[in-house]
């Protein structure tokens, strides 16, 4: 992929070291280690339960390790500059509330008290333009934010965690639910976020072929365990054998990446079951 | 109905709906309107007890209040709240009928606490109801974004440092100090209304959170100036008008926020 940022030159956004995390008694984050470099983006993939909103949660501070050790470079500065889109954000329609409010929120909704200085005011409408102008919401700035589709919503959210000039932004999912050209659409906003404003991008999906094009580095979650490193040396089939613990093939079709669970010394199931199927999360059928 | 006598009752209805706007605003927002249902109502059982022991009632709605806004915010987290707060609404209105059936002889009292006597206000009790809803509106003026962004989503306040816990505990105390303040003036069922009705009628009004506010309490005032007029010349009780006013209003905000987005979607 793009080799510009995967020379390790830099100090590192984000670094995370052996770090473990247990939820209800069970080991849901298993001596996970990668960095995330200022600028890159990095795929964080995994089916469903293999850890993905709990690593982001972890980076966050949201989330207790056990063991294992979290850096952020902004946290280092004594200023924590992360922004988040969580996995799940339910906006009623009935909500008074416009896409630009939800904006301004992200970059003083932790402020006390009611700003009232007019040249303040012309300032925060000022930068809340401007983000919501570099994710292309202009257009449905003054909508009501809980009306909006779901790629429309996804945009504002970006724009709330972009406003407060994050070094590194983490987003949980935010393909999910996004027919193809809303994906493309998302996928390439952040290509260009990360891009321009040197920001690192960490964001979480179940399936790794709509950001191929623009990820330089994966970090591959499987029952808590990771593996991380460019999309050739993680996405093999000895390499995430290795991860899964038993035999799991990668094809290549058509510019697509297929992880399928069974091989040669794992046939199919007899009860029919598709090979796909059994890693479906990961598994994308053209 | 503008004597002397009627000021005070007019002045206390009025402060008693800029609240009852403000606060309600946040309820309806949060989704919390059971809440609103379970503080005033669990409220009127402390008050209860206070008659029994021969305490002064409106602090022992204060304190009932005051538990079970912490009571609620212990036991609950969002999803299970609903049964949380069901059960702890449940024990206090058992409760409060105990009490009732103990002192009968105070029961007229505690009846005006179910349905207000706005009607008979006196000078020395607007004090300590002014100085709550100043308490109150600055309270809430204090945490405004902070309680704006933890009711769009908890998780985008969490990573901002906006302490889901907190918020909920401190909003769940503003609506308990709002109850402890409203309530022996318009009665446990009418705050209810008036903390639900303009709110909801409100937000259909505007799509500003600012603008949806201002509608808010006026809304609610002039819910309660109606309800105060036409109690007075009909000799009706006030808590039918502004629970009837209150609906009506709502249906009517509703109608019109349909015929607003039709008018607007088009365009946009
Ligand atoms: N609060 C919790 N208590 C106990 N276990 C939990 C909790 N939250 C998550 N888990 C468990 O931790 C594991 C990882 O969950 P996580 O939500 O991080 O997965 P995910 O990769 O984000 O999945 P998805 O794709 O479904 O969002 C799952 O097995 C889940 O059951
Ligand atoms: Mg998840």
């Amino acid at each position: 992929m793009s080799a510009h940022v995967l020379e390790e030159q830099e100090t590192p956004v984000l670094w995370l070291h052996n770090v473990s995390a247990d939820l209800a008694g069970r080991r849901v984050l298993d001596d996970v280690t990668f960095a995330v470099q200022p600028g890159e983006f990095t795929a964080l993939i995994g089916t469903n339960g293999a850890g993905k909103t709990t690593l982001l949660r972890v980076i966050l501070g949201l989330q207790p390790t056990s063991s294992g050790i979290v850096e952020l470079a902004g946290e280092r500065r004594g200023r924590r500059s992360v922004g988040y889109v969580p996995q799940k954000v339910l906006l009623d329609p009935d909500m008074p509330l416009r896409a630009r409010d939800v904006v301004a929120l992200g970059m003083d909704g932790h402020r006390l008290g009611i700003p009232l200085s007019p040249r303040a005011g012309r300032l925060r409408r000022d930068r809340v333009e401007a983000a919501l102008a570099s994710v292309d919401a202009i257009d449905f700035a003054d909508a009501r934010v809980g009306t909006l589709s779901g790629g429309e919503q996804q945009r504002v959210l970006i724009a709330h965690a972009l406003i407060g000039e994050p070094e590194l932004l983490l987003l949980d999912e935010p393909l999910a639910n996004l027919d193809l050209r809303s994906q493309h659409e998302v996928v390439a906003l952040l290509a260009r976020v990360a891009e321009e404003r040197r920001v690192a991008v960490v964001m979480s999906a179940h399936d790794m072929n709509p950001l191929l094009p623009v990820m330089h580095r994966i970090v591959y979650l499987a029952g808590g365990r990771a593996v991380s490193g460019t999309t050739d040396e993680v996405v093999r089939s000895e390499v995430l054998s290795a991860l899964y613990g038993h035999h799991v093939d990668v094809l290549r079709v058509h510019g697509r990446i297929l992880v399928v669970a069974g091989g040669e010394d794992e046939p199919v199931r007899p009860d029919g079951e598709e090979p796909g199927s059994v890693e479906s999360g990961i598994v994308s059928v053209p | 109905m503008f004597s002397s006598f009627m000021v005070n009752t007019w002045v206390a209805a009025s402060i008693v709906a800029v609240v009852g706007g403000v606060v309600g605003f946040f309820v309806v927002l949060r989704s919390s309107a059971f809440v609103a249902h379970a503080i005033p109502h669990g409220a009127f059982s402390g008050a209860a007890g206070a008659a029994l022991l021969g305490l002064n009632t409106v602090f022992g709605l204060g304190v009932f209040a005051l538990a079970g806004a912490l009571g609620i915010s212990a036991l609950g987290r969002k999803g299970r709240h609903d049964v949380a707060t069901a059960l702890g609404l449940v024990v206090m209105l058992g409760t409060g009928s105990l009490f009732l059936s103990w002192s009968a002889v105070y029961a007229p009292q505690i009846y005006a606490l179910l349905f207000g006597e706005v009607l008979g206000v006196s000078r020395a009790e607007l004090w300590p109801i002014a100085g709550l809803a100043v308490i109150c509106l600055v309270a809430i003026a204090l945490v405004y974004r902070p309680l704006m962004l933890n009711s769009i989503a908890p998780e985008l306040g969490e990573v901002r440092g906006v302490r889901d816990r907190l918020i909920e505990t401190a909003f769940l105390l503003v609506v308990a100090l709002a109850t402890s303040m409203t309530v022996p003036v318009v009665g446990a069922l009418l705050m209810f209304s008036l903390m639900v009705a303009p709110a909801g009628a409100a937000r259909s009004l505007s799509d500003r959170p600012s603008a949806a506010i201002a509608w808010s309490i006026a809304i609610a005032l002039v819910t309660v100036w109606a309800g105060i007029a036409l109690s007075y010349a009909l000799n009706w009780p006030l808590g039918f008008f502004v629970g009837t006013l209150g609906a009506a209003l709502y249906g009517l905000g509703r109608l019109v926020g349909t015929r607003r987005r039709r008018l607007v979607l088009p365009t946009a």
